[in-house]
């Protein structure tokens, strides 16, 4: 309880989301105030102080903002979220307040959004298969619990199509709890929101979640705060009540872009693209409160999607994320072109965390030899189909023309799975009718059981 | 001697504090109420800028600032070891009896490096009123199964005779002396070092012995001499961690460092949870027994990211200075110049190229500099090394951005990784037409006299056969395979032998995550026997579809399984097995 507040009249400028006040005493970097109008109260944070000066990121916005009738009041605190079981279910604004306006009735907890790093000696390496039902992920590119697993997508391709997609058929094999989603919308449409909340009320995961929503009519700034609010929602679950979260969070672009904005307004010097220098430890806070904790139940599971412009994936956002996060999916509009869903491009996605979640007893045994021989195979197609391009069907060897074909059928029967779900046996099964396209000789890394079925395979074919 | 001093500005991790007395450059400072560590890097007119190693969220102007009179400094001695650090030094792991380490790491947390509660057995190896210089060892504790860790006269003390130093058996804690001098000099199991110091050697020697690393891409084609240093750029996803970490299991380094410099976590824990389990193979002791482990990682406050290199070289030279041969990784350099570039742009100093300080370059040849194989202080002769690997991880995988280009020019190995070989899954993804070592030629006497001449035979073999095949693949995109004579699609197809079974090197498959340098001879030998062999067979009339019929490649990649004592008998067999079916074909042909 607070008796008294220390405010100040003094707003000496606007720049872009940013007041400048004066005459503020002892103001603390991160602290919370209030701004009082004529027309009604605003939320903002401490950037930077200097002296009796602050800068302060206003989170509705500074539109209509009028110096001369604001005072602020500094509140002596962080940004915080409150927490508790009863947020189950629950749409909340980017600041962890209901949409709707109706108060959350009780909780147990209030936290900092910001968070506090995950020790390095007191997490435990992930390693438990999520079967998706995709087998370009489940098969190529395994998901982990407890991983960060972002998807690179461009306009107009399906990422919210395959993280909805995930999010309804993800399950650890063998376990059967559920995950219990955190969505976090940043800046998205109205209309995408839509999608993914239909999709989430139809598979039940409406009422075993807790969705944290920011349109991209709602303010930019708030957008800084969405994910951290996420982030600590999926803390406490994970690590207070035990259970695996799955976080999807999109989309980081448009949470790229506020950082921006704020940046500029400080005069900030601009890196590439205009996006701060400490875009990376800034993305890195986010992204690292994925994982497990040694001798703790719950885990962590992240989803972010990342929308590449320009189809880019040297843009900076995708690209620190990229060196941040354990791996990437990559969506392809070549693929998308020649009718493929999911448009997964195999080649350059990654599942750094795959070799955790494989092999005997978790997937199938010589798991890591098929996706290798599949990767070296499809990437050597895909040479030969460019050379074809040059010198034409004529002067293709024997052995080439196999490697255009095992192409042309990894692709439409492997890649084009469609919208069905396949156990990891029945992605093998698809993987082995793929491969007995190709002779022996050239399937040199599957292993001998292998390479039985799929010479079984291939006689039957044949 | 403290002085104190009031916050007047906040910005990120960078704050002013007013000062009511004189402070120096680098002295550390205690922020706010919380005491949060810091550091002066600017001091302006009556105040100081301070770099705080923590989140300062929260945190208000006018709260104290004490300035200790110190500069950074880290406690080295037993304990370091098998240990995990944060970037200033502070121990990870560390609990209270009976409680188990935080969690989630809150600010302002203190613990010692070394645990004054742990009790080592003391090995003198000197006795009273003999006389002793820095450097000199006067006695061992053990550490772990093996390692006898030294206790040395610090760098700077007078030399003097001993007066007194307790017996062999004594049960002694780093914070007891063990030893007097006449001088008045006291020494105990461990000494104090300021980080950004370098510690002094008697004499930098050249680049002459090799750094063995396992690693067949990179031990036979790009290798590096004990002291040097590797730079390893390449875009998110090519395999530089993993490469990293190869080293650091498998690498001939007594002592292995390894920094953790604004990555991520579950790398770190990888390391702690995978490292105690391996086998060294030089040793027969658990890997984590030669390590220690600085973890600063991504999300873990900038200006400790920007002190971790120097904690982490600093723990180098006390181990080099013990007469061993230590590797220093740290990944990423990238993430370092950030965190530099960070509190520059605090600082409002002018930024130079892509925002990094103008001072970038010199910072990193300081770095650098402190590496090198030398020869050490103290009355005996004897030498030790620091080895560098450094990844650089370039925005957007453009290696011709600053921190790339200042990495290589202080370092004599550029291993290359590429995206397109990543893509493929050609693991390790090291570029061989773009990689380079300015070593080799320094080794080869070392190599020669070890190993013999065939060593030698076998790399150029390697290189000329790559060479070709890269012609050939020009000359395919043009005329197609079909058009190529037999001989040309032999050595096509052999150069991809060679890439797949000898450049690409699994690090997760336990038989080949480690390759020691006689069965990299003895591979090299075998690939160079097949080709001659089949060429000679071509040359016969044999055919080219007859040869792939015969699946080499699949033969080569089990023979590589065979283990190094047997590596010789069974490869030789399996090339006479060739060229029996190839006598066969000819027969048909
Ligand atoms: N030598 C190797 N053997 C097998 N797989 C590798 C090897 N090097 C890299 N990889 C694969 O590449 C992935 C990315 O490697 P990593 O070192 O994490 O990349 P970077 O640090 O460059 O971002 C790893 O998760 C692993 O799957
Ligand atoms: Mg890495």
């Amino acid at each position: 309880m607070k008796l008294y507040r220390e405010g100040s009249r003094l707003v000496q400028g606007i720049s872009g989301p940013l007041i400048f006040v004066a005459n503020a005493r002892n103001a603390a970097l991160g602290e919370v105030v209030t701004i009082e109008t004529k027309k009604g109260t605003r939320t903002g944070q401490v950037l930077q102080v200097d002296g009796d000066v602050c800068a302060i990121q206003v989170f509705e916005g500074t539109l209509g903002l009028n110096p001369g009738d604001s005072t602020v009041w500094f509140e002596r605190d962080v940004v915080k979220v409150r927490l508790g079981q009863a947020l189950i279910g629950q749409v909340l604004d980017g600041r962890g307040l209901p949409r709707n306006g109706t108060p959350i009735p009780c909780f147990e907890q209030e936290l900092p959004i910001s968070g506090s790093p995950l020790n390095p000696a007191m997490r435990s390496s992930p390693n438990a298969f999520i079967e998706t039902g995709i087998s370009s992920i489940d098969l190529l590119n395994t998901l982990v619990r407890g991983q960060k697993l972002p998807i690179f997508s461009g306009a107009g391709l399906p990422a919210n199509e395959i993280a909805a997609q995930i999010v309804r058929q993800a399950r650890v094999p063998g376990n059967p709890d559920t995950f219990l989603v955190v969505f976090a919308a940043i800046g998205i449409t109205e209309r995408e929101a839509r999608f993914f909340l239909d999709s989430f009320e139809e598979t039940g995961a409406r009422f075993h979640g807790i969705f944290i929503v920011n349109l991209a009519s709602d303010s930019a700034i708030e957008r800084l705060l969405t994910p951290r609010t996420a982030l600590t929602i999926a803390e406490f679950f994970a690590f207070e009540k035990n259970f695996d979260v799955l976080v999807v969070m999109t989309d980081m672009l448009h949470y790229s872009e506020a950082l921006r904005e704020v940046s500029s307004a400080r005069e900030e010097a601009p890196g590439r693209r205009g996006f701060p220098g400490y875009l990376y430890s800034d993305l890195a806070s986010l992204y690292e409160r994925a994982g497990c904790i040694s001798g703790r139940k719950g885990s962590i599971t992240q989803i972010p999607i990342v929308s590449m412009p320009g189809d880019d994936m040297t843009h900076p956002v995708v690209d620190l994320s990229g060196y941040i996060t354990e791996g990437q999916i990559v969506l392809d509009r070549r693929m998308q072109a020649r009718g493929i869903y999911p448009p997964i491009n195999v080649l350059s996605s990654l599942s750094r965390l795959m070799n955790k979640g494989i092999g005997e007893g978790k997937t199938f045994a010589g798991h890591r030899p098929v996706a290798d021989q599949l990767f070296a195979s499809y990437a050597r197609s895909r040479e030969v189909s460019r050379l074809r391009l040059i010198i034409g069907d004529e002067g293709l060897t024997e052995t080439e023309s196999h490697y255009l074909k095992f192409g042309t059928v990894f692709e439409k029967i492997f890649l084009n799975q469609g919208f069905a779900s396949l156990t990891i046996e029945e992605s093998l099964i698809a993987a082995e009718k793929c491969l007995s396209v190709l002779p022996d000789e050239e399937l040199y890394r599957v292993p001998d059981d292998i390479l039985e079925e799929v010479g079984r395979l291939r006689s039957h074919d044949g | 001697m403290s002085s104190y001093g009031q916050i007047k500005s906040l910005a990120g991790t960078v704050i002013r504090a007013i000062l009511s007395q004189p402070v120096t450059n680098f002295e550390v400072a205690r922020v706010g109420e919380e005491r949060l560590l810091g550091e002066v890097i600017r001091i302006e007119k009556g105040e100081a800028d301070i770099q705080v190693y923590e989140d300062i969220d929260g945190v208000h102007v006018g709260e104290p600032v004490e300035f200790t009179g110190e500069l950074l400094g880290i406690d080295l001695g037993p304990g370091l070891l098998g240990n995990v650090f944060d970037g200033i030094g502070r121990p990870l792991a560390f609990a209270e009896p009976g409680e188990t380490p935080p969690v989630f790491l809150k600010r302002g947390f203190y613990a010692k490096s070394l645990e004054p509660r742990s009790k080592w057995v003391f090995k003198p190896n000197r006795s009273v009123s003999e006389e002793v210089f820095p450097g000199d060892i006067i006695g061992t504790v053990r550490e772990g199964l093996g390692f006898d860790h030294a206790v040395m006269i610090p760098p700077g003390m007078p030399s003097s005779r001993i007066r007194s130093i307790i017996p062999d058996g004594s049960m002694v804690s780093v914070e007891k002396a063990v030893c007097e001098l006449e001088s008045g000099d006291v020494i105990f199991l461990s000494q104090r070092w300021q980080v950004r110091t370098p510690r002094p050697v008697r004499e930098k020697l050249p680049f002459t012995e090799p750094f063995i690393t396992g690693q067949r891409i990179l031990d036979t084609m790009f290798p590096v001499a004990l002291g040097g240093a590797a730079v390893v750029p390449g875009g998110f996803g090519t395999g530089k961690t993993v490469t990293q970490q190869s080293l650091a299991k498998w690498c001939n380094a007594e002592i292995v460092v390894y920094i953790g410099c604004g990555e991520r976590g579950n790398e770190m824990t990888e390391v702690l949870e995978e490292f105690p389990r391996i086998i060294d193979p030089h040793t027969g002791r658990p890997l984590m027994e030669r390590m220690v482990l600085i973890a600063n990682t991504s999300n873990m406050p900038v200006a400790a990211r920007e002190a971790s290199i120097y904690l982490g070289m600093t723990i180098a030279e006390y181990f080099r200075d013990m007469g061993l041969n230590v590797a220093l990784m740290a990944d990423s350099t990238s993430r370092w110049a950030e965190a530099l570039r960070e509190i520059s742009g605090r600082l409002g100093e002018m930024p130079g190229e892509d925002g990094y300080p103008a001072y970038l370059g010199s910072r990193l040849a300081q770095y650098y500099e402190r590496a090198g194989r030398a020869l050490l202080n103290g009355k005996l002769r004897r030498t030790g090394s620091i080895t560098i690997f450094n990844t650089v991880s370039p925005g957007g995988g453009d290696f011709s951005e600053p921190v790339t280009q200042s990495s290589l020019r202080l370092s004599g190995a550029f291993w290359a990784l590429d995206k397109r070989l990543a893509e493929s899954r050609h693991f390790p993804s090291i570029n061989w037409k773009k990689s380079y070592s300015l070593y080799e030629n320094g080794l080869r006497p070392v190599f020669l006299q070890n190993l013999g001449p065939q060593w030698q035979k076998g790399v150029a073999f390697l290189r000329e056969l790559l060479d070709r095949e890269s012609e050939l693949l020009s000359l395919v995109q043009i005329v197609g395979r079909d058009a190529l004579s037999e001989q040309d699609k032999w050595d096509l197809e052999m150069g991809e032998i060679v890439r797949i079974s000898f450049l690409q090197q699994n690090a997760f498959d336990p038989q080949d995550a480690f390759c020691p340098l006689e069965k990299q001879m003895l591979f090299a030998k075998t690939l160079m026997d097949l080709h001659i062999l089949v060429s000679k067979e071509i040359e016969n009339g044999v055919l080219h579809y007859q040869v792939q019929r015969l699946g080499l490649l699949r033969g080569m990649l089990s023979i590589r399984k065979v283990p190094e004592k047997e590596f010789l008998t069974e490869s030789s067999k399996w090339v006479e097995k060739v060229g029996r079916s190839l006598i066969d074909m000819e027969a048909f042909s």
